[in-house]
């Protein structure tokens, strides 16, 4: 569902970040993206993302050339990706449940016909108490949870985490984890982003994408 | 509606506010009070100016009518000719030709009042060469050959000559398609000042929203939804400066109205209610002034979807 040949990134007049990068990711497949901190892990993940185009190469979406994307192509690519951002991106005028629930929202549905799914979503999280709190009064590990219930409430495809586990503590991390697991367990592709070794060797099997020197080393 | 309804943190909303959709957009980041405020004085601009040119088409046409169906026919003295007789000639020339409802000779009586309050009462015309006045009045419903009329008197009273006013009419016209023509102008620069203040202020709050933005389009976000929410802010915003505007507008129409009648009850008031009519809007005023205020309105809601669109479409990457 993603496939990137031959790509390349320079942030302006600087030196590639990323080099040749050329890999694939199939559906229904789990794995980390990881290198050491500055590797390009986040900017690798933003290049999916299209929030950012590359400066060669080619980037392959659903099946469909991202050159030649347009704006409305654009918009449905994006509803078929969750993403859960590092810095979480929540919007802090809104309540957790008006995050969590945005992406349906955007699509102008009728809130009454989504809340439930929505508030079973925010329980399934650990969130259930907190669903009329504003993200400034969310505790980093529950603005986290917060960030993955909004990537999820649209039942991505493809499902991005940059560092999901940077902000919590180990037994929060490993539930996370349990939880992007269940989630490709029921038929979701997920890439997560970390720097964390300790974590990875927790799930030993999984696919390891490796940034290293702008370039990508692929263990399956 | 209410924008404090945008409840933030510090504030936790009430119990039956909890599924409220609060806009996405937070009103307080958008320019509120001072753009709403720009807009009303435009919109107080534009209405004033369109108000005194429907007072003076008004006026205008008032003139005209009262001027168009009147024709005077003058006789002016000649040595050897008898100015009565050449007067109730022309008069009856005049009444039998077609397209003439009425033409009515001033006797030298009628002349004489009607000099006196220049000359003096107590008058002895018949000592002065003083032109007489015929006032023949047009059939509104049938067709005036004036060329025919002028030469049927021409031919028989050659001391006669037909003025239908055509001069002044004419000056009548210009004057009244210059003004109006000046308030499309006003009005259409006052809009294009509105719609750029409201544009400057769509870019400022933007980029004071681009966080919410980038969010936005992350979730899958189109950028006519992004837009509509701009929108709502400045259609909203636009449609209170205008009714403020707009309002302000017809009150001093009204208090204007009011004082020209009471001006007509004293003396010389005569003079300006013939200038401006009796200085009432009439309902095509008021009219005319709601369709302004509506106008700045979504004026202000089209200018932010415009702007809101092409900002978008510049942007592409996102901050780090
Ligand atoms: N917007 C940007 N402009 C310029 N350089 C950037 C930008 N974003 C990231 N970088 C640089 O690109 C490199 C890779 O960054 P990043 O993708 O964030 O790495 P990682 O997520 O692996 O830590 C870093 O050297 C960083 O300084
Ligand atoms: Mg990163």
């Amino acid at each position: 569902m993603v496939r990137f040949e031959n790509v390349g990134l320079r942030y302006g007049m600087g030196g590639e970040i990323l080099r040749d990068i050329t890999f694939d990711i199939a559906p229904r497949t789990f794995q980390f993206l990881t290198g050491p901190s500055g590797a390009g892990k986040t900017t690798l993940l933003r290049l999916i993302l299209l929030a950012l185009p590359p400066t060669r190469g080619l980037i392959t979406l659903f099946g469909k050339d991202s050159a030649e994307l347009d704006k409305p192509g654009l918009t449905a690519l994006r509803r078929k990706v969750g993403v859960v951002f590092q810095d979480f991106r929540l919007l802090d005028h809104l309540t957790t449940y008006q995050n969590v629930a945005l992406p349906l929202r955007v699509q102008e549905r009728d809130e009454a016909s989504y809340r439930s799914e929505v508030m079973e979503l925010l329980g399934w999280v650990g969130l259930g108490e907190r669903m009329h709190v504003y993200p400034p009064v969310l505790s980093g590990g529950e603005k986290q949870r917060a960030a993955i219930a909004r990537a999820l409430i649209m039942r991505p495809q493809l499902l991005l985490a940059d560092e999901p586990t940077g902000n919590v503590d180990p037994s929060l991390a490993r539930r996370l984890m349990r939880l992007f697991l269940e989630l490709h367990k029921s038929g979701t592709s997920v890439v997560i982003a970390t720097h964390d070794l300790a974590l990875m060797d927790q799930f030993d099997g999984a696919r390891r994408l490796v940034l290293g020197d702008g370039r990508l080393h692929i263990y399956d | 509606m209410d924008e404090h309804s945008a409840a933030f943190p510090s504030r936790p909303p009430a119990v039956e506010d909890e599924w409220s959709q609060t806009p996405l957009v937070p009103a307080e980041t958008v320019a509120g009070r001072a753009l709403a405020i720009v807009i009303a004085i435009m919109t107080f601009l534009a209405a004033l100016t369109a108000g005194f040119a429907i007072v003076l088409a008004d006026a205008s046409r008032d003139w005209r009518g009262a001027v168009g169906v009147e024709m005077t026919i003058q006789v002016t003295p000649r040595a050897a000719r008898d100015i009565d007789a050449d007067s109730a000639k022309a008069a009856s020339i005049a009444a039998a030709f077609p397209g003439v409802a009425e033409a009515r000779a001033f006797t030298r009586q009628q002349s004489e009042e009607l000099l006196a309050p220049w000359l003096g009462a107590g008058l002895d015309l018949s000592q002065l060469p003083t032109p007489r006045m015929i006032v023949v009045r047009r059939d509104p419903q049938k067709k005036l050959d004036e060329i025919g009329l002028r030469a049927a008197l021409d031919a028989a009273v050659p001391n006669a000559s037909l003025d239908d006013h055509g001069a002044w009419m004419q000056r009548l016209d210009t004057m009244a398609q210059v003004v109006v023509g000046a308030a499309v102008a006003i009005f259409v620069l006052v809009m294009i000042a509105m719609a750029l203040a409201v544009g400057f202020a769509t870019r400022g709050a933007m980029a004071g929203n681009r966080e919410i933005i980038e969010a936005l389009h992350f979730v899958g976000a189109a950028d006519s939804f992004i837009a509509r929410q701009f929108q709502f802010h400045f259609l909203r915003l636009g449609l209170r400066g205008g009714a403020a505007g707009g309002g302000a507008a017809l009150l001093l129409f009204l208090l204007l109205g009011f004082l020209s009648r009471q001006w007509t009850t004293s003396a010389g008031g005569e003079q300006a209610e013939a200038l401006f009519g009796s200085f009432s809007l009439g309902w095509s005023g008021i009219v005319a002034i709601a369709a302004i205020s509506l106008t700045v309105a979504l004026i202000a809601g089209l200018m932010s979807r415009i702007i809101v669109f092409r900002a978008l479409g510049e942007f592409y990457d996102v901050k780090d």
